[in-house]
């Protein structure tokens, strides 16, 4: 099956489990005086769950013919395993990493890695270059940022300033 | 009119607004000539420093300057090295990288300046005249009317959505406003669907998601694909020099740029069809007109090949900011993300905006004519200089692109899960785009979600039921329309897609 059939079915899973809520738990805890009036919290999600789950069943059963594929810009994913997954994989990594790194490690530590690892992995190895570039990048975004627009970014590690 | 005009132009040339169109152009052509970041997210990067920049006229300036900055910066690279950084200038590649090829790219881009600065001013003068004329109209909206007016929106983005299929269009959409319900909302005060995550309760951040609706798929799939990115090294960047173009090229364009310039704003006034359907269609028009003999030379360096996409897609860009500004929806991804700024910046556009703050409407009309004008005179002779980012290698480019896309959700939230939240959103969004469901619905539906909702929960409270859909002929009459807009497929996008396929998405 194709996979706009199979992302049509993970999605009709989570509209039946949002429709669950909106038909029969969102509402128990609605005091009295709401239930009087024409709109309750769940009238709107009520509606769009039930358009959404109608859109998914016509995908799923294929009711509506699609058009031929036929571009050969876009990712061919018969072919996926051509194409670069790794690096991408690992690149999610990363920014999962650096998600998690950026407060215990400050901006500037956990930028220059980033930007680092992240050339090292789409096959850069001129380590001096790579470093010079992530050092001078971390730097200077920091002072835009943080000095320039003053949206504070913590720049060290929190041990080191004691937060 | 013109007491508006003298505010719009007392507030334009204030020394900060002027710097505010000029960095905001060469921002965006700097950033817009990037493979993977189209206008959308760079405008989305952007937000976070026009909301510290506080003051909304200036904010938006600046906004809008980014945006006609990015568009021009994509013709550049489409004409210099055949890589359109959004799809709105795909068109141009047609006809401007062959005249690259043949040693005239100075010229291409000279042509490519003078439609863009000529189509975005007649796209000005239009939008000046049509906006009041709309919201006046508009006032005399109720909530019903604006109810079916935004259904009549999303429909229509939905049938122009361009992957062939509206019912995954319709589930995008569907998707967006699904999302938009999350967290507590300003009817009821209560959370919904939060599940009792407290990082829910303030609802998903519109940033984070229009990054990982657009800037982190497309930084993935240069990944992926590496043909993709093409920069210039080592490549053939073609020499940029004789910038001037002669009196007669000047004259067999000149009918061309004033056609374009109407239709394309006209194209861009709709919802949902917007620059790139523009572009490809001002192409095809002008090859079909054309006499015999010049018909051969589309596709080969005509200059009327440049000058035809380039014009209306300034046009529609600027015929975009018709229904934004006016009624408070937005036509097209782009708009959609000034809309969601401006409810940060707490402006809330649609009719009411010209009555209560002329200033801001007008200020962004008169930066329109600034923003075209800096682009002519101070980006094209930069144009050889600023063309050098062309040639930064993939290696160091992608990083700074998923770098970028990472800062732009958390420096407007400074926090750390709002991050997680977008790479888990963006992997899931390069999944959806892998299977061609296309990811501005979504992003649209999202933003327009409150407002849709207050706007239906009004409706029903006057009216006591939904009563209100057949009691109110213009309601009943907006929902007829945007019923027919889902059943008729469209042609046109389908033709438009075809080839628009490939690029940072979004006009």
């Amino acid at each position: 099956m194709a996979l706009d059939r199979w992302i049509a079915i993970v999605v009709l899973l989570i509209c039946l489990a949002y429709g669950y809520a909106a038909f029969f738990t969102m509402d128990d805890a609605l005091p009295p005086i709401m239930r009087r009036a024409p709109i309750w919290p769940s009238s709107f999600p009520k509606v769009l769950v039930v358009g959404a789950i109608l859109m998914t069943l016509i995908i799923i059963l294929g009711l509506e013919k699609g058009p031929q594929k036929t571009e050969a810009a876009d990712i061919n994913l018969a072919r996926l395993h051509e194409y670069k997954v790794g690096q991408a994989l690992m690149l999610i990594g990363l920014m999962i990493a650096y998600a998690l790194l950026l407060r215990p490690l400050g901006f500037l530590a956990s930028t220059f890695l980033f930007l680092t690892v992240g050339s090292f992995i789409l096959g850069e190895r001129r380590f001096l270059m790579m470093a010079i570039v992530s050092i001078l990048a971390a730097g200077f975004i920091w002072y835009l940022v943080d000095g320039v627009l003053g949206i504070f970014l913590r720049p060290l590690p929190g041990f080191l300033v004691g937060g | 009119m013109l007491e508006g005009f003298m505010i719009g132009l007392t507030t334009a040339f204030s020394l900060t607004n002027i710097l505010m169109v000029i960095g905001g152009c060469l921002i965006g052509t700097f950033i817009g000539m990037l493979p993977g970041l189209g206008p959308m997210s760079i405008i989305a990067i952007m937000i976070p420093v026009a909301i510290t920049i506080g003051d909304p006229s200036a904010a938006l300036i600046l906004l809008a300057g980014v945006y006609y900055g990015a568009v021009f910066g994509g013709s550049t690279s489409s004409i210099l090295i055949n890589a359109p950084g959004v799809a709105s200038t795909v068109a141009t590649s047609f006809d401007g990288y062959p005249l690259t090829r043949q040693g005239k790219a100075g010229k291409a881009l000279t042509v490519a300046a003078i439609s863009s600065f000529a189509g975005g001013t007649i796209g000005a003068v239009l939008l000046m005249i049509f906006a009041p004329a709309l919201a006046s109209v508009a006032l005399l909206f109720h909530s019903a009317e604006y109810f079916a007016l935004m259904v009549v929106g999303l429909s229509a983005i939905a049938a122009f959505a361009g992957t062939g299929q509206v019912s995954k269009a319709l589930l995008m959409t569907l998707l967006g406003l699904m999302l938009a319900t999350v967290g507590e909302g300003v009817l009821f005060n209560a959370p919904r669907f939060t599940m009792g995550i407290m990082d829910l309760q303030s609802g998903i951040g519109f940033i984070t998601l229009a990054m990982a609706m657009f800037a982190l798929p497309e930084a993935i799939y240069l990944v992926l694909d590496p043909n993709r990115s093409k920069t210039a090294e080592g490549g053939e960047q073609g020499e940029i020099k004789e910038l001037r173009i002669t009196r007669e090229e000047a004259k067999s364009i000149a009918p061309v740029i004033g056609r374009q310039s109407i239709q394309g704003f006209l194209i861009g006034v709709l919802p949902g069809a917007g620059a790139t359907i523009a572009s490809f269609l001002g192409y095809a028009v002008e090859r079909n007109i054309a006499p015999k003999e010049e018909q051969e030379q589309f596709g080969k360096g005509a200059i009327k090949g440049v000058a035809a996409p380039e014009s209306a897609n300034n046009a529609a860009s600027t015929g975009s900011f018709v229904p934004l500004l006016t009624l408070g929806i937005p036509g097209s991804g782009t708009t959609a993300i000034l809309l969601g700024a401006l409810i940060a910046l707490n402006v809330s556009p649609g009719p009411r905006l010209m009555v209560d703050e002329p200033q801001i409407f007008w200020a962004v009309i008169i930066s329109m004519y600034l923003g075209n004008l800096v682009l002519l005179i101070l980006n094209l002779p930069l144009i050889p200089y600023i063309a050098k980012v062309l040639a930064v290698p993939r290696n160091y480019l992608i990083p700074f692109i998923l770098f970028f896309t990472l800062m732009g959700a958390y420096i407007g939230q400074n926090n750390a899960t709002e991050l997680l939240l977008l790479v888990g959103l963006g992997v899931t969004a390069t999944i959806f785009r892998f299977a061609d469901y296309p990811l501005a619905p979504l992003l649209i539906g999202f933003i327009l979600g409150p407002l849709l909702e207050n706007n239906f929960s009004r409706a029903m409270q006057l009216y006591e039921g939904v009563s209100f859909i057949w009691e109110r002929p213009m309601t009943l009459a907006l929902l007829v329309i945007a019923l027919l807009l889902v059943l008729l497929p469209s042609y046109r996008a389908r033709r438009a897609r075809d080839r628009a396929e490939g690029v940072a998405d979004g006009d």
